[in-house]
């Protein structure tokens, strides 16, 4: 089995289509997920009641700026969360090959929940240079966590790491194998790093802006090699982004996230030709774009992102919001209102049956 | 109307590559090699190319916070006239600096972290005697509310800003003694999306009331093709295309360009157009591909793309390619994404 992933058909990858869950009941679904940091300073509350799932054999985008609480989310699923942060409520249910789990019902270091790590659910970086080991090869790496969750075969091992290699496109892989992370190149390593995380088949893969650090044509071929494990292998993907382009090109559906919670979610068609939500469009309007107005001036999502240890009623966009309603987008939360199928936003312009008229809703 | 502000004519930088026993330079890394670019009193030059180009490099030489190997660089000094920067003393060096300035791309690190943001913005006007006392309070006030912060703000520390309000900080510096040029290395690349858009205009803004000429070295080809008049396309140390913006980006003349301007992530779902994609990684500086460097990434390269390097030709108006078929090749420039929706 050559080049799996990377390009070609391949039996195997069929194979797995079959194996896997023929329903369409989603990978993973977070509900009422809430994370808090009890700082010094005061508690900061990153997530505020996080509701979303992961579709089967799709890539599920989350997209935001820095602080959105987008990384938080993905390292609750892993029960990863730097200390002193915690999940203080909501629950997190994985639906897996096998069986399902209550990943919250888990301790962070409990038995299950470290086989569930690598196996299950496995996650890359965005610098992946930070999370490979300097002093041993890219092949040791790799076979680590195949010996942890597989094999006890140290050979064995290792073969299936030059393998994995093979199928994420590294040009001679067995020559990858036995170098140092520090004689790759960026892109490279990212497929290193890559090829680590799908060595145990995972039934979800987290990764988080896994190409931010790299040039574009190294991202462009690591979106590709993506879109390969979607399509050819049915992998199921939670990918974390603050990238409205990459957005744009990888995901199927996307959930835009401000200060903690999902301001709005549905498909990439819905986000990018039917933007509901003030914040979705002013993000939309604020990136420069190839062939756009040259020389006019951006939009500027007014205000800054208001400080963390200060708990804010309302909405959490209504400080920069150009069509806050006074004395209703400031004391209360809205609830999420469908706005299509599969297409959902939380904002007091679309309650109920207002749904895609803002300028009545304005008169509320 | 053109009057140039910076010429730079064969540009060369070298690193020398150390090895055995006693550290002896055994090769050499060519991380500029050759560049050639003029940027015009007023006007946005944009440097782009992948990491490890020599881009970074390139704008570091020109302000000599690197020795340059060889090559010219001539900096049109208001009261002084031409002056040769590469061989200048540091008296010349003191004389210039007032006028070309620089912005670093992270807003953490450029900082001193134990000075208030007056004095990190005084700092210029001090060492060079521009003003004292009540005038120089007002001039940091007045710097202040250019870049869009508050008087307050000046007795506060770098660690209370965020990363977005540090680029401004680093900007209110670099513009405190009216420079005619800056050099932005990455100056947007740290910042968050809606930060990237304050910062990109306000260099607009201060470009059209203070009249700055920005050298933009950056990889990101959408801000790039908000900000600048012209573009210089660099590979492995070299200049393989260069052109305005517009032609450059539509109309592209260099196999690399094409490849480039199609790996940029669109913003719009239907411009899904599967980039052409480049196989391979940038080569080593230390150790080129024989020809043209690109030959071995290239789709369209030709027995004699690894035989001869192609020399950097002009190919219409104000513009230049390095491609024996610069000519002929039916290149395909940026697709357009959708316009953004409409404001509520």
């Amino acid at each position: 089995m050559s080049q799996l992933y990377a390009a070609g058909d391949d039996v195997h990858a069929t194979a797995r289509h079959e194996e896997s869950h023929l329903d369409s009941s989603p990978v993973l679904s977070v509900c009422d997920l809430e994370v808090q940091f009890p700082t010094p300073l005061g508690l900061v509350r990153a997530l505020n009641g996080v509701t979303f799932d992961v579709p089967r054999g799709k890539v599920l985008g989350i997209v935001g700026e820095s602080g959105c609480g987008k990384s938080v989310t993905a390292r609750a699923v892993l029960q990863i969360i730097e200390k002193p942060g915690r999940i203080t409520g909501g629950s997190i249910t994985l639906r897996g090959e096998s069986e399902t789990t209550e990943i919250t019902g888990l301790g962070p270091d409990s038995k299950r929940m470290r086989a569930l790590r690598g196996s299950e659910i496995a996650m890359i970086f965005q610098e992946p240079m930070s999370s490979l080991n300097p002093v041993y090869t890219i092949g040791a790496q790799i076979a680590e966590a195949v010996l942890i969750h597989q094999t006890p075969d140290r050979d064995e091992a290792l073969r299936r790491a030059v393998d994995m290699l093979r199928q994420v496109g590294m040009p001679h892989p067995e020559a990858a194998a036995a170098s140092y992370p520090h004689q790759l190149s960026g892109g490279m390593r990212q497929r290193a790093m890559i090829a680590m995380a799908l060595s145990c088949n995972p039934t979800l893969l987290i990764a988080d802006e896994p190409t931010t650090a790299l040039d574009v044509t190294t991202e462009a071929q690591i979106l590709e090699l993506i879109r390969n494990l979607r399509d050819r292998a049915g992998m199921s993907i939670m990918f974390i982004t603050h990238s409205m382009g990459v957005v744009a090109q990888l995901c199927d559906e996307v959930i835009v996230m401000y200060l903690g919670r999902i301001v709005e979610r549905g498909s990439v068609d819905d986000l990018f030709y039917d933007a509901k939500h003030p914040y979705t469009r002013a993000l939309l309007r604020s990136i420069p774009r190839i062939g756009g107005n040259r020389k006019a001036p951006l939009e500027v999502i007014e205000g800054s992102v208001p400080d963390p240890h200060h708990r804010l009623a309302g909405c959490p966009f209504h400080p920069g919001c150009p069509k806050a309603i006074p004395g209703r987008c400031d004391t209360t939360v809205p609830a999420p209102s469908t706005a299509g199928p599969g297409h959902t936003v939380q904002c007091h312009l679309y309650q109920a049956d207002e749904i895609g008229h803002p300028e009545r809703a304005e008169n509320v | 109307m053109n009057e140039p502000l910076l010429e730079v004519a064969g540009l060369r930088k070298y690193f020398p590559v150390r090895g055995g026993f006693l550290r002896r330079p055994v090769g050499e890394i060519k991380a500029v090699d050759g560049v050639d670019l003029t940027v015009n009193r007023g006007e946005t030059v944009a440097l782009v190319g992948e990491s490890g180009c020599g881009k970074s490099t390139t704008g570091r030489t020109i302000v000599r916070l690197e020795e340059p190997t060889a090559g010219e660089v001539v900096f049109h000094h208001p009261e002084r006239g031409p002056l040769h920067l590469e061989s200048a003393n540091s008296r010349t060096l003191r004389a210039v600096r007032p006028h070309l300035q620089m912005i670093f791309q992270d807003p953490f690190a450029s900082l001193d972290s134990r000075m208030t943001v007056s004095s990190i913005i005084a700092e210029p006007l001090v060492i060079n005697k521009t003003a004292t006392g009540q005038r120089l309070k007002d001039r940091v006030a007045e710097l202040l509310s250019l870049v869009g912060l508050r008087p307050e703000h000046a007795n506060r520390y770098p660690h209370a800003f965020s990363g977005g309000q540090r680029q401004r900080i680093g900007i209110a510096r670099a513009i405190a003694l009216n420079p005619d040029l800056i050099v932005c290395d990455e100056a947007v690349s740290a910042l968050d999306l809606s930060v990237q858009a304050q910062i990109l205009n306000l260099l607009e803004e201060l470009q059209r009331r203070l009249g700055i000429a920005y050298l933009f070295i950056s990889h990101d080809l959408s801000a790039v093709d908000h900000i600048a008049d012209r573009v210089v396309v660099m590979y492995v140390g070299q200049i393989v295309e260069s052109g305005p913006v517009e032609q450059l980006y539509n109309a592209p003349k260099h196999p690399y360009t094409e490849a480039l301007l199609a790996a940029v992530p669109q913003p719009d779902p239907r411009v899904r157009t599967r980039p052409k994609i480049l196989t391979g990684d940038v080569p080593s500086p230390a150790n080129p591909p024989s020809g043209c460097t690109f030959h071995p990434r290239c789709p369209y390269a030709q027995p004699i793309c690894a035989a001869e390097t192609p020399p950097l030709l002009q190919v219409g108006e104000g513009r230049a390619s390095a491609c024996h078929f610069a000519d002929t090749l039916p290149l395909t420039g940026a697709v357009a994404a959708m316009s953004p929706p409409a404001g509520l």
